[in-house]
């Protein structure tokens, strides 16, 4: 137990990712041999996100592992200066964070991937896939390294187009797929231009000793734009969004669910990058103001766009915008105020950290969920569907749960987070309170129509309940939104609040981790 | 006990789930003691449509999800049209709407102190 | 031989070619070319960051005395290399089933997921 607590970060990205390679061999021997493989492999993978969360989070400092020479083994630069040849991977509570949450979601996402890919073939590629796209997402979460950021965020963009566009008979997936492999592939290039710029400023690519160097220069503005910009276009920031309904629409319903938890890790990054790397020296009140002005947009663009789709999955990848607005608006109230620390600054930190977990599991299971509804109608227009309540009482039940606890209905996990939001962004300026607390109420609205448009009416066809296989991961994630909803206190003080000051006030540790003293 | 507290108010679920248990607990008791007398499946439980008989085609009572907030999206007309008018759907536009905002995000961050 | 700032001109200008390419041209596989043409500004740009003027290849074996380019930013290109690869070529098998289904590369035309 102890080796593997020890060597949980590389772990968590090279297990799923040899298992990804393998997935097609062990496929030859079937569909229950390799369901069973890929099932122990990311049960495997939850259990060490588990372990390694558990000893950071009791560590209280981040935690490095070095990949390569750790002391002695160095390459002299022209200048004469030595530099150990390595990439580290630096583990603080808020990576910890962000890896339960990607666990979680890859682990409901992939179990109901098993009953829900009904084809004769491409089974193996699907699920191999699957877990790369793990893979990645853990690699941007733990990571220490600017350039080894990049290309898990370009390995993430591959895996992640390569599901979206992956069932080639369907015409719509096939347009979604090249535009969303366009715009990836453009901020993934103008991030590896910004890593250029600061390597070529500061002559390193590890995280912390750029930041002990980064200054208000120039080149580290240019720098930072290109990043902030990129990040935020991938974590579906409006206007940069418009490829996110396409995306989470077109894809099959498990991946869709995983897909979220990959914007997510390119948020966790922006963050990473706005708090830790540049800390103070670029105007906070500027970049705290910038993400909230893309947050404002973000949840009334997102939720009013919702109310008038007409397909269920775009309506549901509309809402899912909308809420990393909200995480936007957490945050980024907390960025602004970060110099003078008041308190509401850090409530603020709460609510849009604690937001991103809520998000996961409840978006994850409105994903499950419209999944198991197109199946059983054998639609996606929510114009032709109706009655399934009738059959699918399971299935309703947690609808309910996950749209109910996405709009911010009390006692559910949604208004926790979003109360935090609400509270101190008002104590910011009212207006984003009055802003936030529209969008929920048209959030609540949106969910209504859902609801009323596939579940409610009389029984149009002959449905059954969905199979044992989609409802469990339903019921996993339905079990944590009831929990996570009716004992906030105790998460908010032992995981959220670790990883908010990690961020909030973490810089210096971040820094000493690596660079000593 | 396990309440969440932000600078200026307390959010406590259990306390609110208890409390709801005890409205709906005394909602339960008024409505148990109501009238016995009715009886399910007869003529007492049918959908009262202002005395005209049930439509055999009951899927035409189905209000569909387009419809539903018909009024709402009447109402935001302009900025419905304005909006979806910028979601074009074209690759092209999308990049153009990337590159501007980058630049807006230079302007700010090179001109501010 | 003093270089000077060539390089830096010559990457700025291959990506702003490329912006330009993906920004106004219409066909889905000059799209592509234009994001080639960003990459390729790009690794240039990686590559000029790490030469120092009159410097020879980072190889240790039998090196002559005399300064090293820097060997990092080398290791960066050729990782971006591939992953351009990669997505180019993602990117063009997507065009090709594009094609299949609509029957055209205009970008103006594949607009069916809209609003």
């Amino acid at each position: 137990m102890n080796a593997l607590t020890v060597h949980a970060p590389v772990l968590l990205v090279a297990v799923p990712l040899l298992g990804a390679f393998a997935t097609p061999l062990v496929g030859r021997f079937g569909r229950s041999a390799r369901n069973v493989f890929v099932g122990s492999v990311i049960l495997f993978t939850g259990a060490l996100a588990g372990l390694m969360a558990a000893h950071v989070f009791g560590l209280g400092e981040p935690l490095v592992y070095v990949l390569g020479g750790a002391d002695g083994f160095g390459v002299p630069l022209p200048s004469g200066m030595q530099v150990p040849v390595r990439i580290l991977f630096e583990v603080d509570a808020m990576s910890a964070f962000m890896a339960l949450i990607t666990a979680l979601v890859a682990l409901a996402g992939t179990w109901y991937s098993f009953s829900y890919w009904r084809e004769r073939s491409g089974g193996d590629l699907y699920h191999s896939l699957l877990l790369l796209l793990t893979a990645g997402i853990f690699g941007m979460e733990l990571t220490g390294d600017m350039f080894n950021f990049f290309v898990f965020l370009e390995v993430t963009s591959i895996a992640a187009c390569g599901l979206i566009g992956f069932r080639v008979w369907l015409k719509h997936s096939q347009e979604a797929g090249f535009k969303v492999m366009a715009l990836y592939t453009l901020s993934g290039i103008l991030v590896l231009l910004a890593v250029g710029l600061l390597y070529g400023e500061h002559g390193g690519l590890n995280i912390a000793y750029l930041a002990s160097r980064v200054g208000g220069s120039l080149v580290d503005r240019i720098a930072l734009g290109l990043l902030l910009t990129g990040l935020a276009m991938k974590a579906g920031a409006v206007p940069l969004h418009m490829w996110a309904p396409d995306a989470y629409g077109e894809a099959p319903a498990p991946t869709s669910a995983v897909l979220v938890a990959n914007s997510q890790a390119s948020l966790y990054g922006l963050f990473r990058i706005l708090f830790t790397l540049y800390g103070a020296t670029v105007s906070v009140g500027a970049l705290g103001w910038i993400l909230i002005a893309f947050a404002l947009l973000t949840i009334a663009v997102g939720v009013t766009m919702a109310l008038v789709q007409r397909d269920i999955k775009r309506l549901i990848a509309y809402s899912a915008v909308s809420q990393i607005g909200y995480m936007l608006l957490g945050v980024g109230v907390g960025l602004a105020v970060s110099v003078a620390r008041p308190e509401f600054g850090r409530t603020a930190m709460h609510g849009g950290i604690f937001h991103m977990l809520n998000d996961a599991a409840c978006i994850g299971l409105l994903f499950l969920a419209s999944g198991a509804v197109i199946r059983a109608s054998g639609t996606r227009d929510l114009n032709k569907m109706g009655g399934l309540a009738h059959r699918m009482g399971w299935t309703t039940g947690f609808f309910l749960i996950g749209a109910l606890a996405l709009a911010g209905v009390p006692p559910l996990n949604g208004f926790a987070s979003k109360f935090l939001i609400y509270e101190s962004s008002f104590r910011l300026s009212p207006i984003l309170a009055v802003i936030a607390i529209l969008a929920s109420i048209m959030l609540l609205a949106v969910f209504v129509k859902v609801f009323q448009a596939a579940f409610l009416g009389p029984a149009s066809r002959e449905v059954g309940e969905a199979s044992t296989g989609m409802l469990v991961p339903m019921a996993v994630l339905a079990v944590t939104v009831v929990i996570l909803g009716l004992f906030p206190g105790f998460f908010i003080d032992r995981i959220v609040a670790p990883a908010a000051s990690a961020l909030w006030s973490g810089r210096d540790l971040y820094i000493r981790a690596i660079l000593g003293g | 006990m396990n309440g969440i507290s932000s600078g200026f108010g307390a959010w406590n679920p259990i306390a609110w789930t208890l409390l709801f248990a005890g409205i709906f607990a005394v909602a339960a008791l008024v409505r148990s003691l109501g009238r016995a007398d009715a009886k399910r499946g007869s003529e007492q439980s049918k959908v009262f449509l202002s005395g005209n008989d049930e439509p055999s085609d009951a899927a035409g009572l189905h209000v569909r999800g387009d419809h539903l907030y018909w009024g709402l999206v009447e109402g935001l007309a302009g900025y419905y049209r304005r909006v979806q008018a910028m979601h074009t759907g074209v690759i092209t536009d999308y990049v153009a709407w990337f590159v501007g905002v980058l630049g807006l995000v230079f302007v700010i961050l090179v001109l501010v102190r | 031989m003093n270089v000077g700032n060539v390089p830096f001109v010559v990457a700025a200008l291959l990506v702003v070619l490329g912006l330009y390419t993906f920004l106004f041209k219409r066909n889905l596989i000059k799209l592509v070319i234009g994001i080639s043409l960003i990459e390729t500004g790009v690794n240039l740009f990686l590559v000029a960051l790490g030469y120092r003027t009159a410097g020879i290849a980072p190889i240790y074996t039998l090196a002559p005395a005399g300064r090293m380019v820097l060997p990092t930013p080398q290791a960066l290109t050729l990782t971006s290399i591939v992953i351009g690869l990669a997505t180019t070529a993602l990117l063009l098998s997507f065009a090709v089933f594009v094609y299949r289904h609509y029957g055209t590369l205009d970008a103006g035309k594949i607009k069916e997921l809209q609003g």
